[in-house]
Order: C-alpha cells, then structure tokens, then sequence
C-alpha cells in the first residue's frame, strides 16, 4: 500500500492568512462584509448564555429575580458565590470529580499506552483477533452496558464507592486503537539501536517509544480527562451518598432544591465549568489539533 | 508538533507481525512461539476489557432473557418473554418515536450550524481565537451546566427567552412545559452544546484543502459564491458524510440532558428510549425487561449505521 496508511500525518496547512482569505471570500467587498457579520452574530448567539449567567452570578438574589431584560439590573456582589462555598458540599463534589477522573486518565492512559504498545510491536499468537476485537469495541453504546454494570457492582460490593464510578470508566478501545495507529508510525530504527544495546521491551517502551509520543498521550489525557469529568449517566446511577458524588451528579440532584435562587444556580453552574474552561485555554492549540488529526471526542 | 514518520518509512515498515525480523527484536531468536512477546503489555488492558465491557455485554444479554430484578434476588430464565413484551408495549414505542424525533431536529441543525461557522471561521476574517473558542467552549460543559443554565434562560417569568417576548409584544411560551415545544427547546440547547466537536471536524477538514483550486479559480475570474458551491462544499463531502454519521448516532444516544431537565416530561412527550430503560430498570427495578429494551435498542442503532453506510456509500 501507499503512504495514505501513515496516520496524524500533519496534514493541516496552518489558517489562511488575512491575506490569502480572499481565496475563499474573493476581493469584494460584499462577501467580507457578510460574512464578517454573520460570524459575529453566530458568536454572539453562543456567548449570549454565558454572558447572561456570569451576570445572574454577581448579583444579589432579589435582583436577579426582578424583571428586566438588561443583564445587570441590581449591585455587582459576590454574594452567591460565598454561599455555595460556605455550605460545603460542592467543593466536596469539586474534591470528588478532581480524583475521579484523575484517576481515571491516569490508569486508562497507563492501561491503554501498554496495550497500544503491545498491539503495535507484540507478536504473540491472536494479537490480529484481540485487535479486532478491541476495534469493534468502539461500537457498543457505552449506555447499553449500564444495567449490566450496574448488576456487576451489587455483585462486587462496590457500590457507592470510587472504585465503581472510576473502573468501568477506564476501558477505551478507541484510545488503544488512536495510540497504536500512531506507534506504528514510529519508524523502528530508533528502538533497534536500544535492542542491541541490550535494552528490555519495558525500556524500549518508556525511553523511546513514549517520549516520541508526547503529543498524542497529552491529547489523549486530555480527552478522558474531560469524559470523566463530564460523565453524567454512570456516576448518577452508582452513587447515592452525596460525599461521593462528582460535580455534575451532585449539582443535578440539589437542582430543584435551589428553588428559586438563581444567582447561586448560576454562580455554582460556573464554578463547575471552570476547571475545564481553564484546561482549554491552556492546551486550546493541542485541543483542536487533537480534534483535527484524530476526530477523537465525541460524548 | 507532532511526532511523525515521513510518509514513505511508514509504508515500508508495515504491520510487526508480517515481518520476519520481529522475534530477533524481542530476543527470542529461532525459537517458535505460542506466548509471543508483547501479550505482557496487553494484559492490564485485557483484564479491564473482558472485566468492565465484554463480561457486562454477555452477562446483560443473558439478564434480557430472565426476569432479573433489583427488589428480588431469585431470577428465572424466561426466554422471549421480555422481547414479546417490549414489542408491545406502547411506551417502547412512544420513546423511540421521541428519541427519532430528538434525532431528526437535533441532527440537521448540528450539520449544517457546524458548517456553517466553520466556512465562515475559516475565512480568515480576524479574530480566529476569539471565534473558536465562542463556537468551541460549551462542548466542554458538563451537562449539568448546561442544563442548569438553559433552565436558566427558559424560565417562564424571568427568562431570557420569554423576556425577551415580552419585549416584542409576544406571548410567553412554556419552553419545558408545553409538549409541542419542548422537544424543541431540548434540541435547541443540544445545538448549542455540541456543535462545537462538529465545528472542528469541519474546520480541520477545510484546512487541509489545497489552495490550488482556489487559485486557478481566482485566475478564472470565480466569485465567492462560485467558489464555495463549486469548490469547497464539493471538497466537503467526505467530511459532511462522516459528520452526519456520528451525529446520528450521537443524537439517538439522547438521554443526560432530557432527564435532568424535563424528566422527560411533560406527559412523557420528550421521553427518550434510554430514559425509558432507566425508568424500567432503575426506578421499576425491572432489569431483565430494561436490558431487553436496551438490546432491541443497540440492534436497531446497528440497523441505522448498516443502512447509513449502504445509503452513503451508494451516493459516492
């Protein structure tokens, strides 16, 4: 076969310049100026609910429940944020959701670089048919596996415990499959050279194969990282007691016990956004690579 | 950066186990292998398959044909029971049909917002960062977030949305409680929730366009218009296909966002299939009939995907 079997080849030219942008928009005027309003007006539509709860956060209750359709209509106060905090428990969620899903990007990226490894190099007997597998894998809805786990956990005794909300989560085939894909295109020369110097597979794997894959196992992290901490559907059903609860779970369950109280609604909603909306601006770049490269994600 | 082989190393490396030289690489030189090296590396990952999706897999298809339940612990095998039952059973049907609605009216929005932003994104007016990450950012919401914030904007007296009626003489409208709406409203905050991962497998893909299109058709003297139906959306299709398959798929998967904000209410008008699983399993403690219904679910997902790839495939 070709060169086409070469996977994250870079094949992203970096965005058009200003300058080269009239290869899409041309030299009018018109075009420019649509365009240039529509996006605006597309953004603005997105940032609008944003916009319109950091307000609701910063003032107090009473006035974020009179009429008004001006985003700010009372006092800037800090108010909402101090109570929620106050009271405790979502900082506990926060604690909850921080180990959770560090755990979980910890031991799926462990778990799932060795096995990468081993599908990539190995050759030990039924490695085509365990890979098979393992790519068929990426199929099944995660949500038809929920009762069954659930089943499993009675059965274990693990309910309401962490190991149950973080070990069915660690399993991810289209992981193992991306970090293979890319593995193999490490050329092997390199690992060659550290055989012969009588280097183990292990030390192959650690010194040479894994420094060279920085970028994708970062890429990767970042993603389970950001499942776990999204996830709803299982943690909801595997824990009951509120201290073991992750933020999302936790935050859906005193839903209706904020009543009317919308400032802390608001105020508590961004708090828990925010962990991720930093992780963003620190890794946008690797982020939107990651996307490009792969199309990993997905919920 | 990426770390990459050039192109050509690749190719000629080709998969380990075709090659000849691999046993002397492992050390094990002659010799002839049943444990082959590598299966070491393998085996945590081995363990947490069979153990978290192949064991739940074969273990939840069994529970389909029992009347497995969380109030008693004695099951009895019951065979098709379960699937005769979830045949007739009208709110297996009223869920799917939700479920195909949430799919139709969530789906083509997705597609098309997606594209959009990402055609316009890409042409290179200023402020690139500013525009990814307004399209970007709600996708990194939890859904909790999300729905308390929309919760938010659909308030019936103080909310963004009728406030904003208001203002325009209009009518308030139960965004939640009124059932020819609501689906609707759900789909609206799915929109804006998720269209972001589809935004950025648009724009990946324009980028990797080559510009020498572009350029003979500046030469021949193509208007913008010219050049986005003729050359780019062309160029798109690929991508457009593959879009619309995951988002399928995705949409049919609905259930966080429906349960946490209408519990699929009101009068079970947004319920999806999925919810309707959880009610029966989790709050009717009926697991064998659930996992039943989540069986016929999975097959009915693969019959979309079988006909989708048949459709799209016959188009290329």
């Amino acid at each position: 076969m070709s060169a086409t079997a070469t996977p994250l080849r870079p094949r992203r030219r970096p965005p058009l310049a200003a300058a080269e942008s009239s290869l899409l928009l041309g030299h009018g005027r018109l075009p420019r100026a649509l365009a240039g309003t529509a996006l605006a007006v597309l953004a603005a539509v997105w940032l609008l609910p944003f916009v319109w709860a950091v307000a609701t956060s910063v003032q107090s209750e009473q006035d974020a429940a009179s009429p008004g359709l001006s985003p700010i209509k009372g006092a800037f106060t800090t108010e909402a944020y101090q109570q929620i905090l106050e009271r405790g428990n979502v900082t506990v969620w926060a604690f909850n959701s921080f180990l959770i899903a560090g755990l979980v990007t910890l031991i799926t990226v462990v778990v799932s670089t060795l096995a990468a490894y081993g599908f990539s190099r190995g050759t030990f007997r039924g490695r085509r048919a365990l890979l098979a597998v393992t790519v068929a894998a990426i199929l099944v809805p995660p949500q038809l596996l929920v009762v069954p786990l659930f089943e499993q956990m009675l059965l274990f005794n693990l309910v309401d415990t962490y190991a149950a909300v973080i070990l069915p989560q660690v399993v991810a085939p289209m992981m193992v499959f991306i970090l293979k894909r890319f593995f193999d295109a490490i050329p092997r020369e390199l690992e060659d050279a550290a055989r012969m110097d009588g280097a183990s597979e292990f030390r192959v794997f650690l010194s040479i194969v894994l420094p060279l894959s920085r970028p994708i196992v970062a890429a990767v992290a970042i993603f389970v990282f950001i499942g776990a901490w999204n996830n709803f559907m299982w943690p909801f059903i595997v824990t009951n007691d509120p201290d073991l609860m992750t933020l999302p779970v936790g935050l859906a369950t005193v839903k209706d016990a904020f009543g009317i109280q919308y400032a802390q609604s608001m105020a508590s909603a961004l708090l828990a956004a925010l962990p991720l909306i930093v992780v963003f601006l620190f890794f946008q770049r690797r982020i939107v690579d990651s996307v490009a490269t792969t199309g990993l994600g997905g919920s | 950066m990426t770390t990459t082989a050039p192109p050509g190393t690749d190719a000629a490396a080709g998969p380990a186990a075709d090659r000849p030289g691999d046993r002397r690489r492992f050390g094990l030189s002659g010799r002839s292998i049943t444990q082959g090296p590598g299966l070491v590396f393998v085996v945590p990952f081995l363990l947490v398959f069979v153990l978290f999706l192949v064991w739940p897999i074969v273990h939840g298809l069994w529970m389909s044909f029992t009347d497995s339940s969380l109030a008693l612990r004695d099951t009895a095998f019951v065979g098709f029971d379960n699937y005769a039952e979830a045949f007739g059973d009208p709110d297996v049907w009223s869920s799917l049909g939700n479920t195909a609605v949430f799919t139709a009216i969530s789906s083509v929005p997705l597609v098309l917002i997606a594209l959009a932003m990402a055609l316009l994104v890409h042409s290179g007016l200023a402020g690139q960062w500013v525009w990814r990450l307004a399209f970007f950012a709600p996708y990194l919401l939890p859904v909790t977030v999300v729905t308390l914030i929309w919760t938010w904007l659909y308030q019936p007296e103080l909310g963004l949305a009728n406030q904003f009626l208001g203002t325009l003489g209009m009518e308030p409208v139960g965004w939640l409680s009124d059932e020819a709406v609501a689906m609707w409203s759900i789909a609206a905050l799915t929109v804006w929730w998720t269209v972001g991962f589809n935004f950025l497998l648009y724009l990946a893909a324009l980028q990797s366009l080559p510009s020498t299109y572009y350029e003979a058709a500046a030469l021949d003297g193509a208007g913008a218009w010219r050049r986005l139906w003729s050359i780019t959306l062309p160029q798109l299709r690929r991508t457009t296909v593959l879009v619309a398959m995951l988002q399928v798929l995705a949409s049919l998967k609905v259930f966080d966002q429906i349960y946490i904000l209408t519990k699929g209410g009101p009068n079970a008008s947004t319920r999806p299939v999925l919810e309707y699983v959880y009610d029966v399993g989790f709050t009717g403690y009926r697991l064998g009939y659930a996992s039943a219904v989540s069986y016929l679910f999975f097959a009915l997902v693969i019959v979309v995907s079988l006909v989708q790839l048949r459709l799209f495939r016959q188009e290329d």
